[in-house]
């Protein structure tokens, strides 16, 4: 039985592996015959960021059971320290994708320290306290990163905050306050993009399925059941969101490193809930609805430009709809009872044609 | 004088934090859900009231009145269609809805009111053609909205508690946050008194909201949404639940911002205001009135 389960769960780890991989290759083919229009040319890097956001954030929500809504303060943490990281590597070091990589590792341990910050003291409250006080941590860091200065010269680097004091005689600003990042070196690409998701797939299947993965799913189903085990709660909730952030800050690197200029108010709330909306609508847990998700909401708005002033307006009764159906328990009946005439008609038409 | 002057400008904003803390305090203390979507209602509040005086030339209070009664109705619609069929549904996914209704409603204005920003024309007249009266010789001015905004909050606050406390009504209410299921055993109708909470809720938005346009002019679809968020933090500062805590987190967190805002860095001050938050809730998870509840095993 075990083994069964074990078995089903790798195929399906391994489908979503090949999935990825598939549409990299159809996407690379695409983009070499040219037959890609320019603007979702542009959009190839950021559905990667979102797809990894999309995935790290399952891991706090879906698979922790916490709901964070301030996963692109990690974002933006990462992309602020990574880019300036970038800029430092960038004057040593040629190769542009040993830069990104040098660029991510400091992005993400950055990202990971602050996660590990907030975390310490922040986990220990759940639920609806643990949402505001994530919430409120990404305004914070959005109104730090809406207010730092730093500039490089001859010296090294120099910071500031508030006001930009820095007297820099032949220096270049790198972060200018709500102006935020300068001057990025656009090193970016998809196929960062792709190695980026396969690596955090990776990570998170292997936590899944390992021993410290079904202690934190423990805590997600009973928290108190959990700790009559033994289960040391902070450590495996702290875990879970670490990685979770590391990945968002990760991921706020690749997004960043596409631009030439990002400013710090990208990552605000909005940015969190979208990446929520991801989540939800791909399932909550389930990885592979996660990365379906994300493309698609982010590709759909670049073929339905017409239609983009009710693009928000959609997501949002979307998300409701989403919710009172799988939530409801009449209406997941309605629902249940309608999808299983649906695949009892198509078991009826199998046998049919077999 | 400054320090007198930014004192009372932040009673008077956190008077508004407090109104608007309230409708999440009762809505929280009795569907123990959090209502996202209440900071958009207080800015569909605003534009009602706005539309009603700037184009159909309605006086004043007249304007008001229409902006509540329309919020009621709002607040009413939204628990019966959104948060109703989710009564049994994890927290989770309450709260999920509930966003997924604030982006409904921010997003629904746009497209109905335009993102353009309303130059919203205060509500308070003016007396002798003064905003506002001056003491000690001109030292310090204070303008008559923020008068109105503390004396409003004021009659807001003693009469609800009277409500709550000394009607029939009230007591259902009481009784329906400690127990749901009991209460529904002595014949309380769980429901009615649900949608009475959003309702009452809901017009204390709209009051909000046009103190809010009243004090600071600018009306956009987002307008509600960073209100809303600070008076949740309120709510939540003064423990979640608690009407007087809602009053107490609300003029506290007032105070701070416009503190910080004056003494510190206009640009950190939200910063300054969610990291009280996260320490006063780190000191004291269930914020400064909060009762302690003991999860039963």
């Amino acid at each position: 039985m075990n083994l069964k389960t074990m078995n089903k769960t790798t195929r399906s780890n391994m489908v979503t592996y090949l999935m990825v991989i598939i549409a990299f290759v159809i996407v690379q083919a695409l983009v070499s015959s040219g037959s890609i229009s320019s603007s979702l040319k542009g959009q190839l890097v950021p559905i990667c960021a979102y797809i990894v956001m999309a995935v790290s954030l399952n891991l706090t929500v879906g698979v922790l059971g916490e709901l964070s809504l301030g996963h692109a303060g990690f974002m933006s943490v990462g992309a602020f320290s990574g880019v300036v990281a970038a800029i430092c590597f960038g004057q040593t070091i040629e190769n542009s994708v040993a830069v990104l990589i040098l660029a991510m590792l400091v992005g993400g341990c950055a990202a990971a320290v602050v996660g590990v910050l907030v975390g310490v003291p922040v986990l220990r409250l759940s639920g609806d306290y643990l949402a505001i006080v994530t919430l409120a941590f990404g305004e914070i860091i959005k109104g730090i990163a809406n207010n730092l200065y730093v500039g490089m010269d001859a010296n090294g680097l120099h910071f500031c905050m508030i006001k930009n004091t820095l007297e820099m005689t032949d220096g270049t600003m790198l972060i200018n306050g709500p102006m935020g990042l300068t001057g990025i070196p656009r090193i970016a690409t998809f196929a960062m993009g792709f190695a980026l998701i396969m690596v955090c797939l990776f990570v998170i299947f292997n936590l899944v399925n390992s021993k410290s993965g079904r202690a934190i799913m423990a805590l997600r189903d009973n928290k108190i059941a959990a700790q009559s085990v033994g289960i040391n709660v902070t450590n495996y909730k702290l875990m879970a969101f670490v990685i979770s952030a590391a990945m968002a800050g990760m991921a706020g690197v690749l997004f960043a490193a596409n631009f030439s200029t990002v400013v710090a108010s990208k990552f605000d709330i909005n940015t969190s809930i979208l990446v929520l909306v991801f989540v939800v609508l791909g399932g909550l847990g389930n990885m592979r609805g996660s990365i379906i998700a994300a493309t698609v909401l982010t590709v759909l708005p670049e073929v339905l430009r017409e239609f983009s002033e009710y693009r928000m307006l959609v997501y949002a009764i979307v998300l409701i709809v989403m919710m009172l159906a799988t939530n409801n328990p009449t209406l997941k009946n309605a629902i249940g009872s309608f999808t299983g005439k649906f695949s009892r008609n198509a078991e009826k038409g199998e046998k049919a044609n077999g | 004088m400054e320090f007198l002057f930014n004192l009372i400008s932040g009673v008077s904003l956190g008077s508004i934090y407090a109104i608007i803390a309230l409708g999440y305090t009762m809505v929280y203390g009795i569907a123990k859900m959090l209502n996202f979507a209440h900071g958009d209602v207080i800015m569909v509040g605003a534009y009602i009231c706005f539309f009603a005086t700037m184009r159909f030339g309605m006086p004043p209070l007249a304007g008001v009145l229409l902006s509540m009664a329309v919020c009621t109705l709002l607040g009413i619609i939204i628990e019966r269609m959104a948060y109703k069929p989710l009564r049994q549904a994890p927290a989770l996914a309450v709260l999920i809805t509930a966003i997924g209704m604030s982006y409904f409603l921010q997003n629904a204005a746009q497209l109905l009111w335009t993102s353009s920003p309303k130059v919203f024309q205060s509500v308070v007249g003016t007396i002798n053609g003064q905003t506002g009266i001056a003491l000690f010789d001109g030292a310090l001015s204070i303008s008559y909205v923020t008068i109105v905004t503390i004396i409003v909050c004021v009659i807001i606050m003693v009469s609800l508690v009277t409500f709550v406390n000394k009607t029939k009504t009230g007591k259902a209410m009481r009784a329906v946050s400690e127990d749901k299921g009991a209460a529904q055993l002595m014949g309380i109708n769980v429901n009615t008194t649900i949608s009475l909470t959003f309702a009452i809720g809901s017009a204390l938005a709209a009051i909000a909201g046009v103190l809010l346009c009243s004090a600071y002019p600018t009306l956009v679809p987002t307008t509600g949404a960073m209100p809303g968020i600070k008076a949740f933090t309120a709510a939540v500062f003064g423990g979640i639940g608690s009407i007087p805590g809602a009053l107490i987190g609300g003029i506290l967190l007032g105070i701070i911002e416009i503190f910080a805002k004056a003494y510190i860095s206009t640009q950190l001050s939200d910063a300054i205001v969610f990291a009280v938050l996260i320490v006063v809730l780190l000191v004291k998870p269930t914020g400064l009135l909060g009762k302690k509840v003991s999860e039963k095993v």
